[in-house]
Protein backbone atom coordinates (compact mmCIF):
# COMPACT_ATOMS: atom_id res chain seq x y z
CA UNK A 1 0.00 0.00 0.00
CA UNK A 2 1.14 3.48 -0.71
CA UNK A 3 0.39 4.59 2.86
CA UNK A 4 2.84 2.06 4.23
CA UNK A 5 5.77 3.43 2.26
CA UNK A 6 4.70 7.07 2.34
CA UNK A 7 3.92 8.16 5.90
CA UNK A 8 3.75 11.89 5.13
CA UNK A 9 2.01 13.43 2.14
CA UNK A 10 4.90 15.48 0.94
CA UNK A 11 4.53 17.96 -1.90
CA UNK A 12 5.47 16.60 -5.30
CA UNK A 13 6.98 18.59 -8.16
CA UNK A 14 4.77 21.49 -9.21
CA UNK A 15 2.02 20.42 -11.51
CA UNK A 16 2.66 22.68 -14.47
CA UNK A 17 -0.98 23.32 -15.32
CA UNK A 18 -1.94 24.47 -11.84
CA UNK A 19 1.37 25.96 -10.74
CA UNK A 20 1.30 29.68 -10.14
CA UNK A 21 4.54 31.66 -10.00
CA UNK A 22 5.16 33.19 -6.57
CA UNK A 23 4.94 36.98 -6.50
CA UNK A 24 8.69 37.19 -5.85
CA UNK A 25 9.37 35.29 -9.08
CA UNK A 26 6.99 37.52 -11.03
CA UNK A 27 8.74 40.65 -9.75
CA UNK A 28 12.10 39.11 -10.62
CA UNK A 29 11.26 38.53 -14.28
CA UNK A 30 9.55 41.93 -14.38
CA UNK A 31 12.83 43.55 -13.32
CA UNK A 32 14.46 42.01 -16.37
CA UNK A 33 11.61 42.94 -18.74
CA UNK A 34 11.58 46.55 -17.50
CA UNK A 35 15.38 46.69 -17.83
CA UNK A 36 15.06 45.74 -21.49
CA UNK A 37 12.19 48.21 -21.93
CA UNK A 38 14.18 51.03 -20.36
CA UNK A 39 17.10 50.22 -22.66
CA UNK A 40 14.77 50.68 -25.64
CA UNK A 41 13.58 53.88 -23.96
CA UNK A 42 17.11 55.22 -24.20
CA UNK A 43 16.42 55.47 -27.95
CA UNK A 44 13.71 57.99 -27.07
CA UNK A 45 16.20 59.97 -24.98
CA UNK A 46 18.60 59.87 -27.92
CA UNK A 47 15.96 61.14 -30.34
CA UNK A 48 15.11 64.01 -27.96
CA UNK A 49 18.73 65.18 -27.53
CA UNK A 50 19.63 64.78 -31.21
CA UNK A 51 16.48 66.66 -32.28
CA UNK A 52 17.51 69.42 -29.88
CA UNK A 53 20.85 69.74 -31.66
CA UNK A 54 19.27 69.72 -35.15
CA UNK A 55 17.08 72.72 -34.36
CA UNK A 56 13.54 73.94 -33.84
CA UNK A 57 11.84 71.93 -36.62
CA UNK A 58 13.10 68.49 -35.58
CA UNK A 59 12.53 69.38 -31.92
CA UNK A 60 8.89 70.26 -32.58
CA UNK A 61 8.40 67.07 -34.60
CA UNK A 62 9.62 65.13 -31.57
CA UNK A 63 7.24 67.07 -29.31
CA UNK A 64 4.30 66.44 -31.66
CA UNK A 65 4.93 62.69 -31.65
CA UNK A 66 5.45 62.57 -27.90
CA UNK A 67 2.29 64.52 -27.09
CA UNK A 68 0.11 62.41 -29.43
CA UNK A 69 -2.01 59.76 -27.73
CA UNK A 70 0.41 57.08 -28.85
CA UNK A 71 3.40 59.04 -27.60
CA UNK A 72 1.71 59.58 -24.25
CA UNK A 73 0.96 55.86 -24.02
CA UNK A 74 4.61 55.00 -24.66
CA UNK A 75 5.68 57.63 -22.14
CA UNK A 76 3.28 56.24 -19.56
CA UNK A 77 4.63 52.73 -20.07
CA UNK A 78 8.14 54.10 -19.79
CA UNK A 79 7.32 55.80 -16.49
CA UNK A 80 5.80 52.62 -15.04
CA UNK A 81 8.86 50.61 -16.12
CA UNK A 82 11.24 53.22 -14.74
CA UNK A 83 9.59 53.42 -11.33
CA UNK A 84 9.22 49.68 -10.98
CA UNK A 85 12.84 49.07 -12.00
CA UNK A 86 14.03 51.88 -9.71
CA UNK A 87 12.14 50.60 -6.64
CA UNK A 88 12.94 46.96 -7.27
CA UNK A 89 16.54 47.93 -8.08
CA UNK A 90 16.86 49.53 -4.64
CA UNK A 91 15.57 46.31 -3.06
CA UNK A 92 18.18 44.44 -5.15
CA UNK A 93 20.84 46.64 -3.57
CA UNK A 94 19.53 45.69 -0.11
CA UNK A 95 19.78 42.02 -1.11
CA UNK A 96 23.34 42.63 -2.29
CA UNK A 97 24.09 44.02 1.17
CA UNK A 98 22.81 40.71 2.60
CA UNK A 99 19.56 42.15 3.94
CA UNK A 100 15.96 41.08 3.48
CA UNK A 101 16.25 37.37 2.64
CA UNK A 102 13.74 36.09 5.22
CA UNK A 103 10.47 34.95 3.65
CA UNK A 104 8.45 37.53 5.59
CA UNK A 105 10.80 40.36 4.64
CA UNK A 106 10.77 39.31 0.97
CA UNK A 107 7.00 39.32 0.82
CA UNK A 108 6.78 42.65 2.60
CA UNK A 109 9.33 44.13 0.18
CA UNK A 110 7.30 42.83 -2.80
CA UNK A 111 4.34 44.88 -1.63
CA UNK A 112 6.44 47.93 -0.79
CA UNK A 113 8.03 47.89 -4.26
CA UNK A 114 4.64 47.62 -5.99
CA UNK A 115 3.06 50.30 -3.81
CA UNK A 116 5.98 52.73 -4.17
CA UNK A 117 6.13 52.29 -7.96
CA UNK A 118 2.37 52.89 -8.22
CA UNK A 119 2.42 55.97 -5.99
CA UNK A 120 5.40 57.49 -7.85
CA UNK A 121 3.75 56.86 -11.24
CA UNK A 122 0.43 58.40 -10.20
CA UNK A 123 2.15 61.35 -8.52
CA UNK A 124 4.27 62.06 -11.61
CA UNK A 125 1.30 62.06 -13.96
CA UNK A 126 -0.76 64.22 -11.61
CA UNK A 127 2.07 66.75 -11.74
CA UNK A 128 2.46 66.38 -15.52
CA UNK A 129 -1.17 66.97 -16.44
CA UNK B 1 60.12 16.49 -3.95
CA UNK B 2 60.10 17.63 -7.54
CA UNK B 3 57.33 20.04 -8.34
CA UNK B 4 55.24 19.25 -11.34
CA UNK B 5 55.39 21.89 -14.06
CA UNK B 6 51.60 21.89 -14.10
CA UNK B 7 50.32 23.06 -10.70
CA UNK B 8 46.70 23.48 -11.74
CA UNK B 9 44.11 21.10 -13.10
CA UNK B 10 43.40 23.50 -15.94
CA UNK B 11 45.22 22.87 -19.17
CA UNK B 12 47.87 25.42 -20.19
CA UNK B 13 45.76 26.27 -23.23
CA UNK B 14 42.75 26.96 -21.01
CA UNK B 15 44.82 29.28 -18.85
CA UNK B 16 46.25 31.15 -21.81
CA UNK B 17 42.78 31.75 -23.17
CA UNK B 18 41.57 32.89 -19.76
CA UNK B 19 38.40 30.86 -20.05
CA UNK B 20 36.52 30.37 -16.83
CA UNK B 21 38.23 33.25 -15.09
CA UNK B 22 36.11 35.08 -12.53
CA UNK B 23 38.11 38.31 -12.71
CA UNK B 24 35.87 39.89 -15.35
CA UNK B 25 32.71 38.69 -13.62
CA UNK B 26 33.24 40.51 -10.34
CA UNK B 27 34.12 43.70 -12.14
CA UNK B 28 30.96 43.45 -14.26
CA UNK B 29 28.79 42.77 -11.21
CA UNK B 30 30.31 45.66 -9.28
CA UNK B 31 29.95 48.10 -12.19
CA UNK B 32 26.28 47.17 -12.50
CA UNK B 33 25.77 48.08 -8.81
CA UNK B 34 27.78 51.31 -8.96
CA UNK B 35 25.86 52.54 -12.01
CA UNK B 36 22.57 51.52 -10.33
CA UNK B 37 23.36 53.61 -7.25
CA UNK B 38 24.42 56.57 -9.40
CA UNK B 39 21.20 56.33 -11.40
CA UNK B 40 18.98 56.81 -8.32
CA UNK B 41 19.63 60.57 -7.82
CA UNK B 42 20.04 61.14 -11.58
CA UNK B 43 16.60 59.62 -12.18
CA UNK B 44 15.04 61.90 -9.58
CA UNK B 45 16.66 64.90 -11.26
CA UNK B 46 15.61 63.99 -14.83
CA UNK B 47 11.99 63.39 -13.78
CA UNK B 48 11.94 66.77 -12.05
CA UNK B 49 13.49 68.42 -15.14
CA UNK B 50 11.13 66.76 -17.62
CA UNK B 51 8.15 67.88 -15.54
CA UNK B 52 9.43 71.44 -15.58
CA UNK B 53 10.07 71.26 -19.37
CA UNK B 54 6.70 69.67 -20.22
CA UNK B 55 4.59 72.10 -22.20
CA UNK B 56 7.60 74.28 -22.93
CA UNK B 57 8.96 75.12 -26.39
CA UNK B 58 12.35 74.90 -28.10
CA UNK B 59 13.57 78.15 -26.52
CA UNK B 60 12.83 76.73 -23.07
CA UNK B 61 14.83 73.63 -24.00
CA UNK B 62 17.82 75.71 -25.15
CA UNK B 63 17.77 77.68 -21.92
CA UNK B 64 17.61 74.49 -19.91
CA UNK B 65 20.52 72.72 -21.68
CA UNK B 66 22.68 75.86 -21.55
CA UNK B 67 22.55 75.84 -17.77
CA UNK B 68 25.90 74.14 -16.97
CA UNK B 69 24.45 72.08 -14.13
CA UNK B 70 21.82 70.68 -16.48
CA UNK B 71 24.23 69.94 -19.34
CA UNK B 72 26.57 68.19 -16.91
CA UNK B 73 23.80 66.08 -15.39
CA UNK B 74 22.28 65.12 -18.75
CA UNK B 75 25.71 63.97 -19.95
CA UNK B 76 26.11 61.97 -16.74
CA UNK B 77 22.66 60.42 -17.29
CA UNK B 78 23.62 59.43 -20.84
CA UNK B 79 27.02 57.99 -19.87
CA UNK B 80 25.87 56.13 -16.75
CA UNK B 81 22.52 55.06 -18.25
CA UNK B 82 23.98 53.54 -21.41
CA UNK B 83 26.76 51.88 -19.43
CA UNK B 84 24.24 50.32 -17.03
CA UNK B 85 22.01 49.24 -19.93
CA UNK B 86 24.91 47.69 -21.81
CA UNK B 87 26.06 45.73 -18.73
CA UNK B 88 22.50 44.54 -18.08
CA UNK B 89 21.73 43.56 -21.67
CA UNK B 90 24.98 41.57 -21.75
CA UNK B 91 23.71 39.41 -18.87
CA UNK B 92 20.36 38.92 -20.59
CA UNK B 93 22.06 37.87 -23.85
CA UNK B 94 24.43 35.52 -22.04
CA UNK B 95 21.44 33.88 -20.34
CA UNK B 96 19.41 33.24 -23.49
CA UNK B 97 21.77 33.03 -26.48
CA UNK B 98 23.50 29.66 -26.34
CA UNK B 99 25.56 29.52 -29.53
CA UNK B 100 29.08 30.71 -28.74
CA UNK B 101 29.65 32.77 -31.90
CA UNK B 102 26.18 34.32 -31.91
CA UNK B 103 26.51 35.20 -28.24
CA UNK B 104 29.83 36.96 -28.70
CA UNK B 105 28.56 38.82 -31.75
CA UNK B 106 25.34 39.93 -29.99
CA UNK B 107 27.13 41.17 -26.89
CA UNK B 108 29.64 43.03 -29.04
CA UNK B 109 26.88 44.58 -31.16
CA UNK B 110 25.02 45.81 -28.06
CA UNK B 111 28.20 47.30 -26.58
CA UNK B 112 29.14 49.09 -29.80
CA UNK B 113 25.60 50.38 -30.33
CA UNK B 114 25.38 51.70 -26.76
CA UNK B 115 28.76 53.40 -27.07
CA UNK B 116 27.82 55.00 -30.40
CA UNK B 117 24.43 56.24 -29.19
CA UNK B 118 25.96 57.61 -25.99
CA UNK B 119 28.54 59.53 -28.03
CA UNK B 120 25.80 60.87 -30.31
CA UNK B 121 23.79 62.07 -27.29
CA UNK B 122 26.78 63.75 -25.64
CA UNK B 123 27.86 65.53 -28.83
CA UNK B 124 24.26 66.72 -29.32
CA UNK B 125 24.14 68.18 -25.81
CA UNK B 126 27.52 69.87 -26.26
CA UNK B 127 26.47 71.45 -29.58
CA UNK B 128 23.47 73.06 -27.88
CA UNK B 129 25.36 73.90 -24.70
CA UNK B 130 28.09 75.72 -26.61
CA UNK B 131 25.49 77.53 -28.68
CA UNK B 132 25.88 75.85 -32.08
C1 LIG C 1 18.43 54.29 -17.71
C2 LIG C 1 17.61 53.53 -17.04
C3 LIG C 1 17.90 52.05 -16.82
C4 LIG C 1 18.10 51.06 -17.76
C5 LIG C 1 18.10 51.22 -19.27
C6 LIG C 1 18.33 49.82 -17.02
C7 LIG C 1 18.56 48.59 -17.61
C8 LIG C 1 18.84 47.43 -16.93
C9 LIG C 1 19.01 46.14 -17.51
C10 LIG C 1 18.88 45.80 -19.00
C11 LIG C 1 19.30 45.26 -16.51
C12 LIG C 1 19.56 43.76 -16.65
C13 LIG C 1 18.36 42.97 -16.20
C14 LIG C 1 18.68 41.55 -15.89
O1 LIG C 1 19.86 41.17 -15.81
O2 LIG C 1 17.74 40.77 -15.68
C15 LIG C 1 19.35 46.00 -15.29
C16 LIG C 1 19.64 45.45 -14.05
C17 LIG C 1 19.67 46.18 -12.87
N1 LIG C 1 19.25 47.47 -12.69
FE1 LIG C 1 18.77 48.76 -14.17
N2 LIG C 1 18.27 50.07 -15.67
C18 LIG C 1 18.01 51.43 -15.50
C19 LIG C 1 17.86 52.09 -14.30
C20 LIG C 1 18.11 51.56 -13.05
C21 LIG C 1 17.96 52.28 -11.81
C22 LIG C 1 17.51 53.73 -11.66
C23 LIG C 1 18.31 51.43 -10.83
C24 LIG C 1 18.25 51.85 -9.36
C25 LIG C 1 18.56 51.14 -8.35
C26 LIG C 1 18.66 50.15 -11.44
C27 LIG C 1 19.09 49.00 -10.77
C28 LIG C 1 19.41 47.80 -11.35
C29 LIG C 1 19.97 46.65 -10.65
C30 LIG C 1 20.30 46.56 -9.16
C31 LIG C 1 20.14 45.64 -11.61
C32 LIG C 1 20.73 44.24 -11.39
C33 LIG C 1 19.64 43.25 -11.15
C34 LIG C 1 20.14 41.83 -11.13
O3 LIG C 1 21.30 41.59 -10.77
O4 LIG C 1 19.37 40.93 -11.48
N3 LIG C 1 18.51 50.26 -12.80
N4 LIG C 1 19.04 47.32 -15.56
Amino acid sequence: MASATKPHSRPLSPHLQVYRLPLTAILSITHRITGIGLSLGLLLLTWWLVAGAYGQGPYETFQTVLTSWFGQLVLFGFSVALYFHLCNGIRHLFWDAGKGFEIGATQRANLIVLAAATVLTVLTWLLAI
Amino acid sequence: MATSPQTSLRSPLGRVRGLGSAKEGTHHWWAQRVTAVALIPITAWIVYSLLSLAGGDYIDYLGWVRNPVNSTLIILLVAVGFHHAQLGLQVVIEDYVSGHALRVVSVLAVKLLCAALAALCIVSVLIVAFGG
